[in-house]
This record gives structure tokens, C-alpha cells and sequence, in this order.
């Protein structure tokens, strides 16, 4: 793999950036190209493709870190952040260690996406725009988006550290509105890994479908129950419930912060002894993975929590830092435009030995979030809350009418502790996560999960 | 002509030299810087420039889109060529074409030079203000988690072969913090904020006890009964919510049947007491610009008038679809974005009620002071929502203990014809765009708690 700056660079632009003093300092070198196209109305639009570079670089001295970027990869380019970076600086020099090139296996792609003819691609939207309509005359409108993205980086550190990634993603999405007479529902499916075109060679007009079964199921939806009672989440994207509930609560800039309902909780016991969990940066192919985090450092598989004990937090290279422990490759950022900070990668609950069927038949009457729309937390209070975008009710052991409009609600620590059944039934799905105004893809996933009682939040009156 | 101005040119020629019948580029400059401070020190600080150019390349009635950030003569001319290969790609549609060319007037004052003025040590100051004041106000306020201020300072020129030409600068500045209090054995949040064009329109000392209070007031909250109640929105609630009806107004949204407004012009969608506007030349709105994202002039779009929908939000490609003369409301996230109709400024009219006359016209009801799940609890194409929510009892008409963990669920729609009164203090407020509201009352709404 090729490097986006020279190693001499590198150095150079490391001492500049130390030139006024400063513990630690790190050139963050990126590459971006993309290309997304969709379907709506049945006609190819929005083909777009773009094509930028640029580097970050920060200084950190006391608890400050001083950080500025520029477009462009020029030597020159990359001086200019360091003297900005390190301009409110005061301090005298300090020495960078010489630079250790450290070799990195970028995730293995089969078949780069900008190597398929653009036609190609939109043929593959003209497909899911057929699968889905062909669901039935209800399906009154289909979009769906085709989006590859490769980021290159390399990364140089003042603790010797010289690397790079070389990442590819691709990922396609179908929503579906359904209507009859009055009634107007939607259904959505994305497919995505960190991997090439090849993840499009596998039948990926099902999305389509599933995401016109959803919303044709939907026409006959209920308004959905309020109240708490037991709630199944889905096996995959019901993986968000636990990414929100517990991820962010563990990621450890909320924890140094005080702003965290599991500050000072390792080793005890805030769950089911049922349950175990994990940050896995390391899955193949997975979305979330990377062969190393934004900070040059591998991504790991971290255990978060061992049955039912809080066993990690999550760190990037700062927050690992002042706690005294090694990072868990967890230092991610959207962009070079952006600064690390401790982030998710692949999280899921590992699978239990519960069949989902046995799951829901042990319910007399509660409800089943099979998946959500996307999900929103305070890791300082714990308050969560969950958009459903596909329930059923469960009515005496049995999934019975879908539901519309419902949301979840509740409070980490009462919901992670009321999880009393884990599932057999374990896949991963795909997110977008925002966290302080940046997005990264993140992994989610899981069995069929039961929550012993949570609150609904429906319209029915 | 400026520089900006010249690459926009540039940018054009290289498209239709690549083969396009018509093009447009739209090229941004900007420069900005953000602080975080916590406990009482720095603990980040950023600059930042970046510029790039967006190029929409039209080849008869198919568009691409291609964006950069090289902006040398070779750089553009790949961009150019790779959005004329991008068209090739795009299905016809026939209300596809180049906006045209209209008079563009100024809007004055949207760049404020005390972004230039302010130092970085005395905006980092005006940030530690407003943790330190929040800090101060009280023994049970425990913590700031983080505390922002950033400013933007941007410049942006467009062109195109059909004959638009503009530019203009705009800056922005912000702070906020979100607030820790600690009591009855629970943590709370509260946020603060405050924005403005430059730094000298903060005030510090505002955005702390803002946060402060919003967060001291939570302590104690436990989840109410459901019921259906009156319920006040304050005007954060209320600009996130009339941020999801704006997108509802988004002629593209309607036209694709992706609107609970669709088919409903000129239909009574809302109470006599809830009008609303878009005006994209307002002088205090952020979002102000003498033109929009594809070079037309920005201006006063009634929306909401009399319980009635007047219009939507059109850009060129919604206006040629309807025969229609463009609203001026094409938006982009910047130049890595193709223009899409879209808010800009959106403004609900204020009533005669201070709040206290709203809690009182609600009796005993709720008032909710926070949202959060907007994103994945509101079908924005049926208008049903469901999301958590927290804030404060209303009895006999006056403000009681807090509450959270609750869900407020109903339909945009049906909740427009329940506003029974608006507020008469409007607030800017950056929560789903940039809007302008006051706190609204609600006549009726579904809670779901305990």
C-alpha cells in the first residue's frame, strides 16, 4: 500500500507542528473519493461523484489539543496546518521519535467499485425498482441509492508511529411508500459492508423487497399500544437498542467526563449474567471494521461486558492516555476535517441459546420491535429513546397485528438490567452513528433480545 | 472579478468544453475556528479552511454532479469532465434544465467583521464564560460535559452558462453548552445556547444560565401518567417541530408523494393561530443569502396562512414541473451537495400570549422543553410521530414538578389544527434549520409515561 506522504514529510511536518512545544502531535493524511447514484420516479438521478484531499494536524500539550486542517496533500498544504495548529502554542521545541513505517493489511476488496461501469450501478437501482414494485400495485413509490466511498489515510504520530489504511465501502438503500386509499406507509432495507462491488453479486434486489413487505404489511398496521410492558427486540438493527443504550455510555470521554450513568462501574454487575457483549473492529467486511482506527492504531475486539459485568470502556489514543491504560483502537472521525474521539466500531450481543420462538411464546401480551428507524441517548442521564419502524403485537405467546408509530423509552441501566433473554439467531446490520456533529459507519447487531418490561409510546388512545 | 468568481467561470467552461450543453459551478471558501473548553480549560481548538467546488453539468434534460476540493486549473477541469460523464449516466427528465438569470440584490450585513476582530484567546474566553457562569448557579449544578463556541466566515460564488453570476459572504458565530445537575439521586442535562452573526452578538453569561436552569429544573423528574393533554412547546420543541413540517413543504417532497401536505394547496392544514413563513432575506435569520443554491434571489415565501397552505418551497426543477415561477429555495449542504428545494429561514408568525398566558390557557397539561428521536420518530412521509420527550407538569395553569421518560405521539398535520395559541416571543433557534418561533400551545396531544 502506497502512503499518502512521504515518510520525510512526514517528519517534517511533525517537528513543525512540535516547533512551539506540545506532548504528542499527529498528521492525519486523507483521500476521498465517492460515487452515488438513485432511482425515484423510475428515473436514474443525482449521479454524483466527488474527489477530495486534505490533512488535520494537532498538537497536544497540557489538556489542550490544538488542531487545524487543509485541503490538499501538497508538503506545503500540510506545513500550513502544522504552523496553524501549533501557532497558539508557547512552549519551547520538542522532538518528535523517528518515524517506524508499520505495515497494515487494509481489509481485502475483490472488486473496486470504481473499476464497474456507472451503468452497471444504475441497472442494479433499475432491478430494485422493479423487485419492489413487483410486490404489488400498492407500492406507490420506490427510491433507492447506490453509495461506494474509499478513504485512503496515513497517519504519523511524535511516538514514532507512520501508517496507513486503505478503506472501501459500499452500501445501497430501498425505501418503499405503500398506499391504499388513505393510508400511506414506508419501509426501508440497506445492505452495506466494507467491502467491494462483490457485496452486490448476491441477489441484493431481496432489500427491495423486504423494504415493500414492510410497508405493505404496514397498510394493515394498528395504532401501536402506550405503555410498559415486555418488549422482543429483532435480531440485527435491534442491535441499535444496545449500541445506545450501553455503547455510548462506555465510550470513555463521556466516562472521564463525569457524563455517563457507567462512570465507576467496572466489574459490576449491570445485567443478566446471560449477557456478553462486544466492540469488534475486526469483523471481515463488516461496516464498521477498519484495519486500523483514525489514529494508526489496529482495532481490536473489545468484550464490554462479560456475563453481565461491565468488563471495558471503549478509548482512543487521549482518553487511554490519562486513564493508564492502552487505547482500543477506538479513535475514529469522519473525516480529516474532524478530530478523533473514542467511537464505536462493530457492537453486538453476542448470541444466547434462545430460539426467537421460544422467546415471544413465553409473552402474554407485549410488543415486538422487529426494527427501528434509529435511536437517540443521553449517556449522562441514561434517557434513551427508539423509533420503531417495523412492531407487531404479541398477544398471548403470538405475533399478532403490526403496529405504526411506535417509539421505545426508557433508561439505560433499568433496560440493559431487564434484558432476560438472548436469542440464537445473531446477524449484523448496518448504521450511520452521529456523535458531536461527526458521522461514522458503525456495525450493530444481535439475536432476538427480550426486555422485561419498557415503556411504548404509541397513539393509541 | 474575484478570484472565487474566476474559478466558478473556469469551472463552467470546463464542463461545457468536457461536452455538457449547459453547467453551473458553485465554489465555497470558508474559514473558521471552534474552542471546547471543560473545567475550566481548553481543551480544544480548531482552524480550519476549506473551499471546494460543486459542478452540475446538464446534457439535454440529464443532470450530473461532481465536487472537488482542487481547485487548480487541472483539478477543476477533472471535476468538469467527471460531471459531464455523470449526465451521461442520468435518466431525461424533462423539467431538468439551467436556472435563468435574474436581477440579485445584497443583503446587508450578513458578514460581521468582529469575527476577525475577536481573537482566538477572547472568543476561548467567551466560551469559559459561559461554563463558568453556569457553574456559579448553583451548588447542584455538578458539571458542564462540554462547551462549544464556533464561528464560520464563508464566501461563495456561482456561475453558470445560462448566464448566473453572483456572489456573496456570509459568517456565523454560536456557543452552547450542555449542563450537568445532580439531585434526588439522578443526573440531568440542560442545554444553552445562543448564535448570531460574530462573536460581539453573544451573551456568554445568557447561554450559561440558560443550560443551567434547564438542567436544575429537571432534578426530581419522574415520568408522568399518560393521558391526552394541552401541551406548550417551548421554542426549541417548537422550531424542531416546525423544522419537520418545512420539510413537508419541500415541493419535492410533495411532488413525489412524500408529504403529509402533498395534494393540499390552498386546504386548511392548520389552526387560524399558526402561520408560517420562509424568508430567505430576513435580517436576523442565519440563514439569509441575496440568492439561493442555484443562483435565484432569495425571498418571502408565505407557507402557512389564515389555517390555509399557500405555497410550497420551490426550487427550478419543482417550479418547472409545475409551471411555476421558482421560490428561490433551492439549498445544498455545501458545494459536496446538488441543490434540492428546501427551508431557509422558517418563521412562525407570533401571537399575543407570554407564556405565562399560554401555561394559563392550558390549565393543567405539559410543557415540554425537550425532544429527542426526531430522526427516527417522525415518518416524514405521513406526518405520524412518537418521541421521547421531558419537561414540566403545568397545574392550574403554572409551572409544577418536572418530568421525563415520555413520548408525546400524534400527526404533524392534526397537531397544526390544534395549535390554539402562539406565543409572543419568538426565538431564533438552529434546531431543524434555521428557524424563528415562539413557544406554541397545543390544544390536545397523546402522552404515553407510566
Amino acid at each position: 500500500m502506497s502512503s499518502l506522504i512521504d515518510q520525510a514529510v512526514a517528519e517534517r511536518v511533525l517537528a513543525r507542528a512540535l516547533a512551539n512545544g506540545g506532548r504528542f502531535a499527529e498528521v492525519f493524511a486523507e483521500r476521498r473519493l465517492g460515487q452515488t447514484l438513485a432511482i425515484d420516479e423510475r428515473r436514474i438521478e443525482s449521479v454524483q461523484a466527488g474527489a477530495e484531499e486534505g490533512a488535520g494536524v494537532r498538537v497536544v500539550e497540557g489538556s489542550t489539543t490544538y488542531f487545524a486542517h487543509v485541503d490538499g496533500l501538497d508538503p506545503a498544504d500540510l506545513e500550513r496546518a502544522a504552523e496553524e495548529a501549533a501557532g497558539a502554542l508557547r512552549a519551547e521545541r520538542t522532538e518528535s521519535r523517528p518515524l517506524q513505517a508499520r505495515e497494515t493489511t487494509p481489509l481485502p476488496i475483490e472488486r473496486r467499485p470504481e473499476d464497474v461501469p456507472a451503468e452497471r450501478k444504475a441497472e442494479l437501482l433499475r432491478e430494485l425498482d422493479e423487485r419492489a414494485r413487483a410486490k404489488g400495485g400498492e407500492i406507490a413509490q420506490l427510491s433507492a441509492s447506490y453509495a461506494e466511498a474509499r478513504r485512503e489515510i496515513t497517519v504519523a504520530n511524535s511516538d514514532g508511529l507512520f501508517g496507513g489504511d486503505d478503506r472501501t465501502r459500499v452500501r445501497i438503500g430501498v425505501q418503499a411508500v405503500a398506499r391504499r386509499d388513505g393510508t400511506v406507509e414506508t419501509g426501508a432495507e440497506t445492505l452495506g459492508a466494507h467491502r467491494g462491488f462483490e457485496l452486490l453479486e448476491d441477489d441484493p434486489g431481496r432489500i427491495a423487497e423486504q423494504a415493500a413487505a414492510k410497508a405493505l404489511t404496514l397498510l394493515d398496521a394498528v395504532p401501536a399500544p402506550s405503555g410498559s410492558m415486555p418488549v422482543v427486540v429483532g435480531g440485527g438493527f435491534g442491535g441499535v437498542l444496545f449500541h445506545e443504550m450501553t455503547g455510548h455510555g462506555l465510550e470513555a470521554d463521556h466516562i472521564q467526563k463525569g457524563a455517563s450513568v457507567y462512570v465507576g462501574r467496572l466489574g459490576e454487575r449491570i445485567a443478566e449474567p446471560l449477557l456478553n457483549a462486544y466492540d469488534d473492529g475486526r469483523l471481515p467486511g463488516e461496516w464498521g471494521s477498519d484495519a486500523i482506527d483514525d489514529e494508526g492504531q489496529p482495532t481490536q475486539k473489545t468484550q464490554v461486558i462479560e456475563d453481565g459485568r461491565l468488563a471495558s470502556y471503549l478509548y482512543d489514543h487521549l482518553t487511554a492516555e490519562r486513564d493508564g491504560v492502552a487505547s482500543t483502537g477506538n479513535g475514529r472521525r469522519e473525516s480529516f476535517r474532524h478530530l478523533p474521539i473514542p467511537r464505536m466500531t462493530n457492537t453486538y450481543i453476542a448470541p444466547g441459546d434462545a430460539s426467537p420462538e421460544a422467546i415471544i411464546a413465553e409473552v402474554d401480551r407485549g410488543f415486538y420491535a422487529v426494527s427501528f428507524g434509529g435511536g437517540q441517548v443521553d449517556p449522562a442521564t441514561g434517557d434513551f429513546v427508539f423509533g420503531v419502524s417495523e412492531g407487531y403485537l404479541i398477544e398471548n405467546g403470538e405475533v399478532t397485528s403490526p403496529c405504526r408509530g411506535a417509539t421505545l423509552i426508557g433508561n439505560c441501566l433499568e433496560a440493559l438490567a431487564a434484558i432476560d433473554a438472548v436469542g440464537d439467531d445473531f446477524f449484523m446490520k448496518t448504521g450511520i452513528c452521529g456523535k458531536g456533529g461527526q458521522k461514522v459507519p458503525v456495525g450493530t447487531g444481535q439475536g432476538h433480545v427480550r426486555v422485561r418490561a419498557m415503556t411504548v409510546g404509541g397513539t393509541e388512545r | 472579478m474575484t478570484e472565487l468568481s474566476a474559478v466558478a467561470r473556469r469551472a463552467v467552461e470546463a464542463a461545457t468544453d468536457a461536452g455538457a450543453g449547459d453547467a453551473e459551478a458553485y465554489v465555497s471558501r470558508e474559514g473558521g475556528r471552534q474552542v471546547r473548553v471543560h473545567g475550566g480549560e481548553v481543551e480544544s481548538l480548531t482552524a480550519a479552511t476549506q473551499s471546494g467546488v460543486g459542478i452540475r453539468a446538464w446534457s439535454g434534460h440529464r443532470v450530473g454532479y461532481a465536487y472537488g476540493t482542487d481547485l487548480s486549473d487541472t483539478g477543476v477541469a477533472a471535476i468538469a469532465a467527471r460531471a459531464a460523464e455523470a449526465a451521461a449516466v442520468a435518466d431525461e427528465d424533462e423539467f431538468a434544465a439551467p436556472p435563468r438569470p435574474a436581477e440579485i440584490e445584497a443583503v446587508p450585513g450578513l458578514s460581521d467583521p468582529s469575527i476577525a476582530e475577536w481573537e482566538t484567546a477572547r472568543v476561548a474566553d467567551l466560551a469559559l464564560t459561559v461554563e463558568r457562569t453556569a457553574l456559579a448557579s448553583d451548588p447542584r449544578l455538578v458539571g458542564v460535559e462540554v462547551t462549544v463556541y464556533a464561528d464560520t466566515d464563508e464566501r461563495v460564488a456561482i456561475a453558470s452558462s445560462a448566464g448566473v453570476a453572483g456572489e456573496y459572504q456570509a459568517s456565523s458565530a454560536y456557543a452552547y453548552l450542555s449542563a450537568l445537575a445532580e439531585g434526588e439521586g439522578a443526573r440531568e442535562t440542560g442545554i444553552g445556547f445562543g448564535l448570531a452573526r460574530g462573536p460581539r452578538g453573544l451573551d456568554p453569561e445568557a447561554i450559561g444560565a440558560e443550560g443551567a436552569q434547564r438542567a436544575l429544573a429537571m432534578i426530581g423528574a419522574g415520568k408522568p401518567a399518560s393521558r391526552s393533554c394541552p401541551v406548550v412547546l417551548d421554542e426549541t420543541v417548537a422550531a424542531s417541530f416546525a423544522g419537520l413540517i418545512g420539510g413537508g413543504l419541500s415541493a419535492k417532497a410533495v411532488q413525489r408523494g412524500r408529504s403529509p401536505f402533498a395534494g393540499r394547496l390552498e386546504e386548511e392544514v392548520a389552526s387560524a393561530a399558526f402561520a408560517l413563513h420562509d424568508d430567505g432575506r430576513d435580517p436576523h435569520g442565519p440563514a439569509s443569502a441575496p440568492f439561493d443554491a442555484e443562483g435565484v434571489p432569495r425571498r418571502r415565501t408565505a407557507l402557512i396562512e389564515g389555517g390555509r397552505l399557500r405555497s410550497h418551497l420551490h426550487d427550478t426543477y419543482t417550479a418547472n414541473r409545475e409551471g411555476v415561477a421558482s421560490t428561490g429555495s433551492a439549498a445544498r449542504q455545501g458545494y459536496r451537495s446538488l441543490p434540492s428545494a428546501s427551508t431557509s429561514n422558517l418563521i412562525v408568525a407570533p401571537g399575543e400570549l407570554s407564556l405565562d398566558g399560554l401555561l394559563a390557557r392550558a390549565g393543567d397539561g405539559i410543557y415540554v422543553t425537550d425532544v429527542a428521536g426526531l430522526h427516527s420518530g417522525v415518518n416524514p412521509v405521513t406526518g405520524v410521530f412518537s418521541v421521547g420527550a421531558s419537561g414540566r407538569i403545568i397545574r392550574d395553569g403554572e409551572l409544577a414538578e418536572p418530568v421525563r421518560e415520555f413520548t408525546i405521539a400524534g400527526e404533524l398535520v392534526a397537531m397544526l389544527g390544534a395549535v390554539g395559541a402562539a406565543g409572543a416571543e419568538p426565538r431564533w433557534v438552529p434546531f431543524g434549520g434555521s428557524v424563528s418561533t415562539p413557544p406554541l400551545l397545543i390544544a390536545e396531544m397523546a402522552i404515553s409515561g407510566s
